[in-house]
Order: structure tokens, then C-alpha cells, then sequence
């Protein structure tokens, strides 16, 4: 059984780091960043099987690929926290000479990032390569991603998910983090998608929803549901519903913070009411 | 002077087929892609020899780059196989984002480029990928010349580690390289030893250039003809002797002048020894329907356009 009072410590400080990292330079995406927290300690602590040595071939471990590159705070902080790279590297986000670019990439060589991402719709076409290569390669592993749900309006994402499904490739589990914000407002303001479930389903794809995306409990039972529909010919879609800014109460149910960093003042009651569990950095 | 002369005829991306055939036999890392094209592109052999070695993507170029770039995670070393034009602009933030920037191994193959690929008309001649992918930093650029010269290099970039750009085309052209040559990126080929002028050609340009050196030859003109089958990284040395011995050059492709080899060997010259240079390429426009034979002299493409520049460029000297 996970211990969910560590796992919400590891929470408590991601979030913390998250805020950290875009105040000090004044720019980044704390919002989706913050709403995709509980998943991405969920997988990286609890689910994924990783390799203890942080290699990077590819080989014999679960992969993760973020398509949704911008929400990298909550990426590099989770990596960091994990053993990738140096916590005291969180300093260097989005500084010049950093390995911690804006949006993430392999250029700089930061250990735990396999695919640059931010140019939006590509990352489920990469995840969909790395997992054939892993059925050819013989090894049982599986391939995560997670998208935006405003992500899903690039059309790649559609030629992805077409093949992915007509070519079975069942050792892919994707997130699709359901928090109805874009930039310019909500989806369905935006450009409304209708039911992605059911959009997903008729791509032939195996469908599973969270309705608590910020709920850590319920992120590990569905992610471990979503696990044993891995290997059943289908690939595997989570739609995760999450709050964007979750555990910030002035950055919660708005698009304000997708883009933007928190003033000093903003900084301090953020972090009040996330207080430091495994050290700041 | 030394003359070129040929028995066959063949596509060049024939020779990319039997290139990629021979590596399903030598190399079992090597996986390929095609978008809807196998036939087009020559694809067949490796698949029938391959079959769980190779992706149908179907109609879905994008969703094609992004998976050749999954797939070298892992280890494979992805051939993508479609049309010139659907390899390049199509998906070029794919290419960027996913493949060059990522520097990922996958090896870009694109058949039909140029106005060569004839009476299908300007929406599938491109005139500008050479541009587009020599752009990328870390991106190599290949074109070569003749089958024989496809099929060596198709073989020598999955030895080399890297994203690479090979183009190559349609049309029946002659087979004038030695078939055991080997294929040395970024080293170009001196075709014939001259002293008034230097022409830089590289793909389908190459044999028309051997074409003007004849005529040239009787008009008393020494041309020493030059193959830069690899436009990116270029072989600024072997430009540059040249160019230091004959004083003036002509870049020859069936590319926009704009953003092609031309303009490459044009930064070259000036930031080293500036000397007079011609450049033979469509000039800022879109192709048409046609016979290739028709577009080349059209377009000004042919053995004949390069003549006229070079004596132009001779007496600018």
C-alpha cells in the first residue's frame, strides 16, 4: 500500500517548488501545472515501474512523455524530486545557460526529459513510437503521456490517436488533464469539443475517467485501473479531471493563472497555504 | 578532359529502395515509415523482407515524424518515406520540434522533389525544402546524384548518428557513378578537372553539368565540375581550392535560388575569398505541369542554362 501521507508531502512541496520557480523569474505556467500536481507524483512515486539508475535509453522501464510542454514547473520539480537532477537546479528555471528551458527539451541534456515538447499536439505521435519500439524491442513496459485538453484541438493529436488504436497499440496509457481552461478562456468557449470521452471511444480506444484528478487516492486507483487495461489489444485513455491552480485558493477555476507568475505578496500567501514538507530548495 | 558517359537509366529513388532493402538485410535497427506511399517511394522489398519492421502511417505526415521519433527511443533508426513536398513543409514544426531540436536519429527520405516529378503540377514540385532543412540546426542535407550514388548514401546515413534530410526523385536519369563508390557524407566529388570555372551541382543538376562541360569543352572552356551531394555540412574546402584555381563559379539545382546550394556557396565565398558566381535554380516561383525535359528547359534547369551562365560568370571575372 503507498503511503498517501508521504505522497501529499511530496504534494505539499511541488507546489511550493512550482510557485518558486515562476515567481522568481516572472514568467511560466503555474495554473495547468499546479492542477496536474497529484498525477504527476502519482505516476512518477507510486506507478510508473522506473529504473533506479535514471539511464536514459528507453529500455526496460515506463516511459512518460508531457505533450502539454508548458506545464514544465510541475515536471522539472516532480523529476527533481524523484532523483533526476539536483533539486538546487529548480533555481535555474528559465535563466540563461539553464538545463530548464521554458518549455522542456533533451537539447540541454536534463536527465529525465526524453521528447522537447511545447509546440502543442506532438506528443502522443512520439509516446505511440517509443511504444512500438518497446513491442519490438520485446520489452513489457508501458508508455505514458498527458495532453490538455485545449491540446486536443491540434488535429495530430487525431492522426495519433487513429493509429494508435488501428495498430493496437495497447502498451499506451493517455492522460488527457480535463480542467476546461485554455489561454483565452474556457474550452467550450474556445472551441467546445463535445464529449471527449466519446470521441476517444469511436477512435476505438479503452476509456477510463477520474473524476477527482486532485484527489491522490483516486488518481492512484484509476491510474492502477488504467495499468490492467494495458496488454488487452487497445490503447488507453484517461480523462482526468483536475482544477487548474488547485491548492492556491485565489489561482482555482480560472485561466488567469495559465500564463502568469504571482507577485511577492501572491508568492507569500501560496505558499502559506502549502507548508514546506520535504525542504525548499 | 575526362568524359562521362552511361548504359542505363534509373530513378533515383529506386536507388533509395535498394539502399533500404540492403539495409533490412545488414542492419536490424533499421525500421521504416511510409505515409501512403510505398510504391512511389520504392519500399516494397524491405517491407516483403521486413514485414514487422515497417509502419503504414496512412495519410498522416505529421503523426508519421512524430512516431519516427518515438521509435529512436528504443534504439531504431527510422527511415520516413513520402513525397518531397509532404516531408518537409508539411511538417516542419514536427521535424523541428520532435526531431531536430529533440536530435532525434530518424532519417527523412523524400522522393519526387523538384520539378522533375512533372505533370502532377506545383503543388508537389518543391522548390524549397533544401532551404527549409538546411535551416535546422544539426539537420544533414543529402541530394545526390544518380541511383548508384542514392543507394550508397541511403546506406551511409543510417551509419551516421544524427537526423538527416536525403532527397531525391522521380524521373529515369543516368546512371554515371561507379556502383561500389562509397558514400562519404559531406565530401564532394570532383567530376572533372578544369581551370576556368568551377560548377557546384548537385542532384539531377550533376549530369546536366557534365553536359555543359562537353560544350564548354569545344568552345575551349575548362570547366571542373564539382558534385556537392551533401549540401549541408558543406565541403567548404573543396569549394574553396577550386574556386581559389579558377577564379569564378556557377551552383547548379533544381531548387528555389533562394535558400538552396547556391546561396550556401555564395556566405562561403564571401566570408573566405569573394569571387563572381551564377547561380542555375528556379528563380522565386512556383512549377507548373509538364514533361520534366519540358519544366528543366523551361525553368532553365538544363545543360544549356548552364553553359549560357558560365559564360557569363567568365567574362564578369
Amino acid at each position: 500500500m503507498p503511503n498517501i501521507k508521504h505522497l501529499e508531502d511530496i504534494c505539499t512541496q511541488v507546489r511550493r517548488d512550482i510557485l518558486r520557480q515562476v515567481h522568481k523569474v516572472n514568467s511560466g505556467h503555474p495554473g495547468g501545472s499546479l492542477g496536474c500536481t497529484e498525477f504527476f507524483v502519482a505516476l512518477y512515486n507510486e506507478i510508473m515501474d522506473r529504473k533506479d539508475a535514471f539511464e536514459m535509453d528507453g529500455i526496460g522501464e515506463d516511459l512518460f512523455f508531457l505533450s502539454n510542454g508548458h506545464i514544465s514547473p510541475v515536471f522539472y520539480s516532480v523529476l527533481a524530486r524523484a532523483g533526476y537532477f539536483p533539486v538546487e537546479e529548480l533555481n535555474t528555471f528559465r535563466l540563461i545557460d539553464s538545463r530548464l528551458q521554458g518549455h522542456p527539451t533533451t537539447h540541454e541534456g536534463l536527465p529525465g526529459v526524453r521528447i522537447a515538447s511545447g509546440s502543442l499536439g506532438q506528443g502522443m505521435s512520439v509516446a505511440i513510437g517509443a511504444a512500438q519500439a518497446k513491442k519490438l524491442n520485446n520489452d513489457d513496459k508501458i508508455v505514458y503521456t498527458l495532453h490538455g485538453d485545449g491540446e486536443l484541438q491540434e488535429g495530430q493529436n487525431w492522426e495519433a490517436i487513429m493509429y494508435a488504436s488501428a495498430k493496437k497499440v495497447d502498451n499506451l496509457i493517455s492522460t488527457v488533464d480535463l480542467n476546461g481552461q485554455q489561454i483565452d478562456g474556457a474550452t467550450d468557449d474556445v472551441l467546445p469539443m463535445g464529449s471527449i470521452k466519446a470521441k476517444f471511444e469511436a477512435f476505438g480506444w479503452t476509456v477510463l475517467e477520474i473524476e477527482e484528478g486532485n484527489n491522490l487516492e483516486a488518481v492512484l486507483e484509476g491510474m492502477a485501473k488504467a495499468k490492467a487495461e494495458t496488454g488487452k489489444g487497445k490503447p488507453v485513455c484517461v480523462l482526468l479531471k483536475t482544477i487548474m491552480g488547485n491548492g492556491v485558493d485565489f489561482m482555482m477555476h480560472t485561466h488567469a493563472w495559465h500564463g502568469k507568475a504571482p507577485n511577492d505578496e501572491q508568492l507569500e500567501i501560496g505558499l502559506a497555504q502549502n507548508p514546506e514538507t520535504l525542504g525548499d530548495y | 578532359m575526362k568524359t562521362y558517359t552511361y548504359t542505363e537509366k534509373k530513378d533515383t529513388r529506386s536507388g533509395f529502395g535498394a539502399g533500404l532493402a540492403e539495409l533490412g538485410r545488414t542492419n536490424p535497427n533499421v525500421v521504416a515509415l511510409c505515409a501512403d506511399l510505398i510504391g512511389s517511394l520504392k519500399m516494397n522489398e524491405f517491407i516483403k523482407e521486413n514485414p514487422e519492421r515497417f509502419f503504414q502511417v496512412g495519410i498522416a505526415e505529421a503523426n508519421m515524424m512524430g512516431i519516427a521519433a518515438g521509435l529512436t527511443i528504443g534504439g531504431k533508426i527510422p527511415f520516413t518515406g513520402t513525397f518531397a513536398n509532404f516531408s518537409t513543409g508539411r511538417v516542419y514544426d514536427q521535424i523541428r520540434q520532435s526531431i531536430a531540436y529533440s536530435g532525434k536519429n530518424v532519417k527523412i527520405c523524400a522522393s519526387h522533389a523538384g520539378l522533375t516529378l512533372g505533370e502532377d503540377g506545383a503543388t508537389h514540385q518543391i522548390l524549397e525544402d533544401i532551404g527549409m532543412m538546411k535551416m535546422l540546426p544539426g539537420m544533414t542535407v543529402i541530394n545526390p546524384c544518380d541511383f548508384n550514388q542514392t543507394k550508397a548514401a541511403t546506406i551511409a546515413i543510417a551509419e551516421y548518428e544524427g537526423p538527416v534530410y536525403l532527397r531525391f526523385g522521380r524521373p529515369s536519369v543516368p546512371i554515371f557513378t561507379p556502383a561500389d563508390q562509397k558514400f562519404e557524407i559531406g565530401k564532394a566529388i570532383k567530376f572533372t578537372e578544369g581551370t576556368d570555372v568551377t560548377i557546384v551541382a548537385t542532384g539531377h543538376l550533376v549530369w546536366e553539368a557534365l553536359e555543359a562541360s562537353k560544350v564548354l569543352h569545344e568552345a575551349g572552356i575548362s570547366a571542373e565540375v564539382i558534385n556537392i551531394h551533401t549540401i549541408k555540412p558543406l565541403d567548404d574546402a573543396a569549394i574553396l581550392e577550386s574556386v581559389a584555381k579558377t577564379g569564378c563559379v556557377v551552383s547548379a539545382e533544381e531548387h528555389n535560388i533562394l535558400g538552396g546550394l547556391g546561396e550556401s556557396v555564395a556566405r562561403l565565398l564571401a566570408t573566405n575569398s569573394p569571387a563572381p558566381q551564377e547561380f542555375v535554380g528556379t528563380n522565386d516561383t512556383f512549377g507548373e505541369s509538364g514533361t520534366p525535359a519540358q519544366l528543366m528547359d523551361k525553368y532553365g534547369l538544363s545543360s544549356t542554362a548552364i553553359v549560357e551562365k558560365v559564360k557569363k560568370v567568365i567574362e564578369r571575372k
